[in-house]
């Protein structure tokens, strides 16, 4: 049971408002995931949720409950940390009963809770070595561990796979997405890697100085951004956005089109251009192609068997359905 | 590029390293020998190293003039005294520094070693007048406490530097677990600032042992630790070398046994911060 509300809640640090006055509603048993750039406050947001920061307005409800001057460890909320923030004097049995200790569960009921986190987590081999004797992948488990004995109402996570590498950043994500399924409980997760977004997330929060600039399904955002900012964030590679007389054809200010929904010929197209570098990746491949129309090159998909030599010249054609119309606020146009 | 270090260069090192730590415990070394002489021997000139007479006559001496255990065990209830006391102070003070700053924490750091450039004397007059009004002259208990004052701020620094080091994200993973203040205190915050809080002490207690200036001018007989007893010999007996020398032995093998046991300990506490 774990549904959050956050009512106008804003922050300021000193005379700067990191945070705006916000409304923001995560569902019961949601995956919620809040993406941005760096500095854009989505950390210090799951820190006015976990209540390690206090607000400077508004109110925090968890379960329809005000919680807002409850201190954190009241709050029943779990945070894994990107630091892992294991307890360097503590066993990995000890620092997964922790939170059970604190709680003043009887001895055998830890045990039986410790034992069996341990094993869904591969840990049992590990249970009685120090955090320094693990590697990352197995400290990050230590810490979702040390997340789950207690069955919190909701589990927050601050971007717990950045120090990880990527082979393992990829395993570590289907893991977490399998762990919400299974224990369908209440998740926000604080990332700046939209792939993360997108491919955990029930609901995306994406926010750019502190401001919420549209919540929605990752395929809502993907199909209607409602904005520039969303636009350029949602989406890899990222869309091309196009802005000049090719723009204003269609009364826009900004025109977006991903690189998916461009086609590449060598014989005809809408727009005339020249390749440069190209991108490999076995099933696509990418090319970056300057056109005269534009500024900057655009980035094109096709198929992993095109290949395109450097300096020739292409033709590109829009897939007219998958444009989208920004005005000069740069909000969206339908 | 690692650089090459031949063979001979090492022995240069060594040979050097050990020519400037004799240098440094040379007095020391001098003082212990000079306890065992005669009083002839210890001002023969020129000075006798090895091969005088050994003798323990000074130790029974001394032993005969002066009580001996109630130095020592003043110098240990100031010692022990204003270290409990300043580590009281000190560990909380650290700690909100070093977890909770406020805008003036650096500041507040700076003033409190700021203080330690004061020469002490200029405070002697002050301090002794109101040792006067509260009747703390030549009481143990004024002393540990005008000690506490002198080393608190390094004492403060110590810890400071310590709890800096721990990540704050552990203390707020505590926190987020369902610990309160006293939990986290006590649970997760004490057995990792151990080795710290360890140093400190130790660190503090030598330096209380050591200290001359107050504890000279603010004791006479009651409360006199063992400076007092050194100072003893120096002055109303004139040159009696070897005797001052084994007075001065007695006085500084606890502190020479402690230091001696714990230095690794000190080392690493004296440079922590500053090697990563």
């Amino acid at each position: 049971m774990g549904r959050i509300v956050l009512n106008q809640v804003s922050k300021s640090f000193g005379s700067t408002e990191v945070i705006p006055p916000l409304d923001l509603a995560i569902e019961d048993g949601e995956f919620a995931v809040f993406v941005g750039p760096s500095g854009c406050g989505k950390s210090t947001l799951l820190r006015l949720i976990a209540g390690l920061e206090d607000v400077s307005g508004g109110v925090v409800q968890i379960d329809g409950k005000d919680m807002t001057d409850v201190p954190p460890a009241k709050r029943g909320l779990a945070m894994v940390f990107q630091s892992y923030a294991l307890y360097p004097h503590m066993t990995v049995r000890k620092n997964i009963a922790f939170p059970l200790r604190m709680a003043k569960m009887p001895k055998a009921e830890v045990n039986k809770r410790v034992n069996d986190a341990a094993e869904i987590l591969n840990l049992t081999d590990y249970i009685d070595r120090r955090p320094g004797q693990l590697s990352g992948g197995q400290r990050q488990r230590v810490a979702i561990g040390r997340a789950i004995v207690r069955e919190p109402s909701a589990f927050l996570f601050d971007e717990p796979l950045s120090n990880l590498d990527a082979a393992l950043r990829g395993g570590m994500r289907l893991e977490i997405s399998e762990m919400h399924k299974r224990l369908d409980t209440t998740m926000i997760y604080v990332t700046h890697d939209q792939v993360e977004a997108m491919t955990m997330a029930d609901k995306i929060v994406v926010l750019q100085a502190g401001v919420i600039e549209q919540v929605g399904s990752p395929l809502e955002l993907y199909r209607a951004p409602c904005n520039v900012f969303v636009a350029g964030f949602i989406g890899s590679p990222r869309m091309n956005l196009l802005t000049g007389a090719e723009a204003q054809k269609h009364n826009a200010t900004t025109i977006g089109i991903r690189p998916e929904h461009l086609s590449i010929s060598n014989e005809s197209g809408t727009w005339e251009g020249t390749v440069g570098v190209s991108e490999h990746l076995g099933s696509d491949s990418f090319f970056h192609v300057q056109c005269a129309a534009f500024e900057n090159p655009l980035t094109v998909r096709a198929d992993g068997g095109l290949e395109l030599s450097y300096g020739s010249k292409v033709f590109l054609s829009p897939d007219m359905a998958h444009m989208h119309y920004f005005d000069a606020n740069g909000l969206r146009i339908e | 590029m690692a650089r090459a270090v031949t063979t001979k260069q090492k022995a240069i090192n060594t040979a050097f390293a050990l020519g400037v730590a004799l240098l440094i415990f040379f007095p020391i070394l001098w003082t212990i020998l000079t306890s065992f002489k005669t009083e002839a021997q210890a001002i023969n000139d020129p000075p006798i190293f090895f091969f005088f007479d050994w003798t323990l006559e000074n130790y029974y001496a001394v032993q005969e003039r002066s009580d001996y255990m109630k130095f020592l065990w003043n110098s240990i209830f100031i010692a022990g005294g204003s270290t409990l006391l300043g580590i009281i102070i000190a560990v909380p003070a650290a700690w909100s520094m070093a977890f909770v700053p406020s805008k003036r924490t650096k500041d507040i750091l700076l003033w409190m070693l700021s203080t330690k450039m004061l020469p002490a004397v200029g405070v002697l007059y002050p301090i002794y007048l109101l040792f006067i009004e509260l009747g703390l002259l030549d009481s143990r208990g004024g002393l540990a406490f005008v000690l506490m004052l002198i080393n608190l701020p390094i004492m403060v620094w110590m810890l400071y530097t310590y709890f800096k080091e721990i990540p704050v994200d552990i203390l707020e993973a505590a926190r987020m677990d369902g610990a309160s203040l006293r939990d986290e205190i006590l649970y997760v915050l004490t057995p990792m600032a151990i080795p710290g809080i360890a140093s400190t002490i130790l660190l503090n207690i030598i330096l209380a042992w050591n200290e001359a200036f107050w504890t000279l001018n603010l004791t006479a007989a009651k409360a006199a630790p063992l400076t007092q007893f050194i100072a003893s010999y120096s002055s109303p007996e004139g040159l009696f070398f070897a005797k001052l020398s084994a007075a001065s032995v007695m006085a500084i093998a606890p502190i020479l046994v402690l230091g001696w046991f714990s230095q690794k300990q000190l080392v690493r506490g004296l440079t922590f911060g500053a090697v990563k």
